[in-house]
């Protein structure tokens, strides 16, 4: 590979662990967010994806090198990124749009 | 003309192993022509298969076309053979009983859009020109491309044996919708499911290809805006196949769910069937799987037509003998189209009660994507003006691409406008509508570049009075079939009538309201004779391409057409890698009659050569 | 003429073909999942409120599941280190714990798919709900035992989050008495025909993965000795696939086990 790496193992071994220990965290935090009394579930789900975000982020950036990757990918998964928003919003938005005097159930 | 195979090294030959050559590469027929990894071959494959799908749903329409003008009657000739081999409870006495008729609507667009024309449109050519185009020496991944057209014939086989089991093929509409799909009691909607399956898994693998082949292997010198608007097409076109395919792919799994594990993802809590409360557990939608299916089926209708502009695009450019008007628009319009395909989807379901907030969304998006459609069109039939215009069996099926396509376009506009889709929804005027679009659009086009590139492929031209022949028969009957039924879907005729609209005709029931009237149930006559005709018409240009593999008058040189693109400036065949060395391109795809030039055509790899003199330099001596 | 970029990356772009085709395929993957997901948000909000099922799923096996698939994508990424850094044996070992963490998570899935299998939903003639895993079910003998409990409302059997100690004992019952029995399969709610659907597809995507990690980590080594660089890519591609796979079960765990 031109690109010259200077790839040191040492290195990469003391990133996974602290993406290891990341994960931990984050895995931990979603599990009490989802156990916290007195919260509606919707507010419980808002945080509880929050945190899974963030988790994917590491994942992603550090383990896929999505952080130190080409310009032509960013692209690329950008317009991943709208396209997936445009099915899930407008999917739900459409359901949730109904005729005055309708419901869905 | 005439640089042969032998003078390029064995594909893949990086280093010379001196002794290892030609004698032991030779892969046999299998790797050859049946397990080939070449594009070109693939290409050809896929071009092959495509075709045959076509005639058999072609076939299958005639039928229908039949039943619809003589309900209920015997078909003529095959009413027997349908008999026999379907069973008398799906064509008792040769007569097409209204569930065999459904399972041909169903398989008829099914075979049509998934089976025929993509595969034609994107992989065929996409597949034996793109590198060519580009001026690579394959696609990116050769094997992943054999795997693809594997998947496609698998599909494809999957299809047609659900014809045969118990019960028949699917039935439930192209459009599978549910719960209707998962009530109909046979195993055909599941075959359906498995076959989308395969054709997704083909199509995406396909569409992973063309892309990172035409980012990745495109000769030196070949920029973005170098490339021919072919290629920018299949490129939208990868994408659009790429991200708008699988939601249709997990909906399908959900679906087969449904029909197989019995679960409710699409069946809603209270469904009867039968008259009888259905034993599932309820809580699902059936407008989500209207919503998952038509994200990939609005995207799917660019991915029928982009291959075709771009098609046309080269012929027109070819045989006008003039650079295209508006390259940069045409390439800034395809793009936006591919963009804005993926927000346009629900103008299909603006009758399903979905509030008029959102429907307004869709419908501002759905207008918004007629700009560059137009546009598109705008700048093809600019491109005549002053061109000297070479008509030829190509040009001829180009000239009528671009009224047809305008025709099916405009008639688009009354069904994305949510008020008059009240009215027009389900009717034949939806029918006429994207079989304009389809039939002598999109195919119209992927003739033109049949007749185009076949001279590359085999080294001989297509015989050109049956072409001719061949394009007015087509361009005349595919009117006669679709023109009419306009008129019939303004009346109120509804798609999807085994009957052909009887039972609501002003024969049966006179004296009723808003009866579909005489006039317009005869229609069903004439359109039964056009279609016939139309098939008759197919029959030269059948008969032209086998013979003139062989027989065809043998092509001038390898660029017969005199055209600047490269998979002209190849031997013909192109042999195994395509170009000796990669070529070096010096100036865009359309550099035809430029001033100071010998030629009135200027191939995209030859070398800048100045053409006048500078004016400091003295006057050279002598002469 | 030999496929250019094939390991080299193309300058500029920078990346070498198989790393843009894996990328492209893996956005083709997140809308695949995207649309599930997104059945699962419209189904779940369309739901009858009160009739969407929490708790049915152990939270201690997930996490540990979660935990695994972490450790298999870190184990993944120093496998592919080690062939940057031409220790080919260093690679052997991380994949090879790759595959045992695969397997790890298969076999804690088909235990919980099975806890499900044998878990039935009794409707009584007398109008109770009998609830429980299946323990006894001979054909030849007249009951049926189940470990278990009684309710009287179904909707008893959707949160179990708020239901604190719930007490399961063994109960008989005879067949007589049976209305209707079902077990917790896909067929039973909504919730668990997406349960079901998004992990099984899940599953069979580490078990692909798997299958193109074992060949690389076996048969596929002879390129090691012919073109190093172009296994290290192969290994790359591979391992970003794998690091896919344990983004949907990052987004997948949450979703499905905690909410």
């Amino acid at each position: 590979m031109s690109e010259s790496h200077s790839v040191d193992f040492k290195v990469y071994l003391r990133r996974c662990i602290y993406v290891f220990i990341a994960v931990l965290c984050t895995t931990s935090l979603m599990i009490c967010a989802s156990y916290l009394p007195h919260y509606s579930w919707t507010v419980k789900v808002a945080l509880i994806l929050a945190v899974a975000c963030v988790n994917a982020f590491i994942v992603a950036g550090f383990l896929m090198h999505l952080l130190s990757e080409k310009k032509m990918i960013y692209t690329l998964l950008g317009f991943t990124a709208f396209f997936f928003a445009g099915l899930m919003g407008l999917t739900i938005y459409a359901m949730h749009d109904m005729p005055a005097g309708t419901s869905f159930h | 003309m005439g640089t042969t195979v032998e003078q390029f090294p064995p594909y893949r030959g990086g280093d010379d192993h001196g002794h290892e050559h030609h004698a032991h590469h030779d892969p046999g027929f299998w790797r050859t022509y049946i397990f080939s990894t070449d594009h070109k071959i693939i290409g050809i494959q896929y071009g092959f298969t495509a075709l045959c799908f076509m005639l058999f749903g072609f076939f299958l329409m005639l039928l229908m076309r039949w039943q619809i003008a003589h309900p209920g009657q015997p078909v003529p000739f095959i009413g027997p053979l349908l008999e026999q081999i379907l069973g008398p409870t799906m064509a008792g006495k040769g007569a097409i009983s209204p569930d065999l008729y459904n399972s041909f609507g169903a398989m008829h667009g099914t075979i049509m859009v998934f089976l025929a024309v993509v595969p034609l449109a994107f992989a065929a050519f996409g597949n034996y020109v793109v590198p060519l185009m580009i001026g690579a020496p394959d696609m990116a991944f050769p094997r992943v491309n054999m795997a693809s057209y594997q998947a496609y014939v698998l599909g494809g086989v999957v299809m047609l044996v659900s014809f045969f089991i118990p019960g028949g093929a699917a039935q439930a509409g192209w459009t599978s919708y549910s719960p209707l799909a998962t009530s109909i009691p046979t195993h055909g909607q599941a075959f359906w499911l498995v076959g989308m399956v395969l054709l997704i898994t083909s199509s995406l693998l396909g569409a992973v290809n063309f892309i990172a082949t035409i980012i990745q292997l495109r000769a030196p010198g070949m920029t973005w805006m170098r490339l021919p608007f072919f290629v920018w097409a299949q490129f939208v076109t990868a994408f659009l196949l790429l991200l708008a395919f699988p939601p249709l792919e997990a909906a399908g799994i959900m679906q087969l769910m449904d029909n197989l594990a019995h679960t409710s993802f699409f069946l809603p809590t209270g469904l009867a069937i039968g008259g009888h409360l259905a034993h599932v557990s309820g809580g699902g939608s059936p407008l989500l799987w209207q919503h998952l299916f038509w994200f990939l089926g609005h995207p799917e209708v660019y991915v029928l037509i982009l291959p075709a502009m771009g098609i046309v695009c080269e012929i027109l450019a070819n045989n006008t003998r003039k650079p295209i008007w508006g390259y940069k628009s045409l390439v800034y319009s395809a793009l936006a189209i591919g963009f804005l395909s993926f927000i346009v989807w629900a103008h299909h379901m603006y009758l399903t009660g979905m509030g008029t907030k959102i429907a307004t969304f869709f419908q501002a998006t759905t207008m918004i994507i007629s700009i560059p459609s137009v546009i598109i069109l705008t700048c093809l039939l600019i491109s005549l003006w002053g061109g000297s215009i070479r008509f030829n069996t190509p040009m001829l099926f180009v000239l009528g691409f671009l009224p047809m396509f305008g025709i099916g376009g405009l008639t688009g506009l009354p069904l994305g406008l949510a008020p008059s889709d009240i009215y027009l929804h389900d009717t034949y005027y939806v029918i006429a509508h994207f079989h304009y679009v389809v039939a002598p659009g999109t195919i119209f086009a992927l003739f033109a570049g049949i007749y185009y590139w076949f001279p590359k492929m085999t080294g001989r031209m297509m015989n050109e009075f049956w072409g001719r022949v061949h394009f007015w028969g087509s361009f005349v009957f595919m009117n006669v079939v679709f023109l009419p039924m306009f008129a019939q879907g303004m009346e109120g005729m509804l798609r999807r009538m085994a009957d052909g609209g009887v039972n609501y005709s002003a024969a049966r029931v006179p004296g009723a309201l808003a009866t579909l009237p005489d006039t317009i149930m005869e229609m069903h006559t004439w359109i039964l004779w056009g279609a016939m005709a139309l098939g008759l018409a197919q029959i030269p240009f059948i008969i032209n391409l086998f013979w003139s593999i062989k027989h065809g008058e043998e092509a001038k040189s390898d660029n017969p057409w005199d055209s600047t693109t490269l998979e002209w400036q190849t031997p013909t065949p192109p042999p195994h890698g395509n170009f000796a060395t990669p070529p070096r391109i010096c100036r865009g795809p359309y550099e035809y009659s430029v001033p100071g030039h010998a030629a009135d055509f200027t191939p995209q790899n030859e070398p800048d050569v100045p053409v006048a003199a500078p004016k400091i330099s003295p006057a050279p001596a002598g002469h | 003429m030999e496929i250019p970029y094939a390991v080299q990356p193309r300058p500029d772009t920078g990346i070498y073909n198989a790393k843009i085709g894996i990328w492209l395929f893996l956005m083709s993957e997140v809308m695949l999942f995207g649309a599930l997901f997104s059945a699962y948000v419209l189904l779940r909000v369309g739901a009858v409120p009160g009739e969407w099922p929490h708790g049915w799923l152990n939270v201690t096996l997930g996490t540990i599941n979660t935990l695994v698939l972490a450790l298999s994508a870190i184990t993944t990424l120093l496998a592919w280190v080690a062939c940057k850094t031409r220790q080919f044996a260093k690679f052997k070992f991380f994949h090879a714990c790759t595959l045992l963490l695969a397997l790890t998570f298969l076999c804690i899935k088909g235990y919980e798919y099975h806890d499900k299998w044998i878990h039935y939903e009794i409707q009584l003639t007398d109008g109770r709900i009998a609830d429980g895993h299946l323990r006894e079910n001979n054909p030849k003998e007249d009951y049926v035992v189940i470990e278990g409990r009684y309710v009287t409302d179904e909707k008893d059997l959707y949160d179990l989050r708020v239901q604190k100690g719930i007490q399961t004992g063994e109960i008989k019952i005879p067949r007589a008495q049976i209305k209707e029995m079902e077990n917790y399969g896909p067929w039973h709610n909504t919730y668990l025909a997406l349960y079901f659907t998004l992990t099984g597809l899940h599953a069979l995507h580490i078990l692909g993965g798997s299958i193109v990690i074992g060949y690389l980590w076996g048969p596929g080594r002879r390129m090691w000795k012919t073109d190093p660089e172009r296994f290290t890519n192969r290994v790359e591609v591979s391992g970003l696939f794998w690091h896919f796979v344990d983004l949907v079960w990052i987004f997948l765990f949450p979703v499905l086990y905690l909410t």
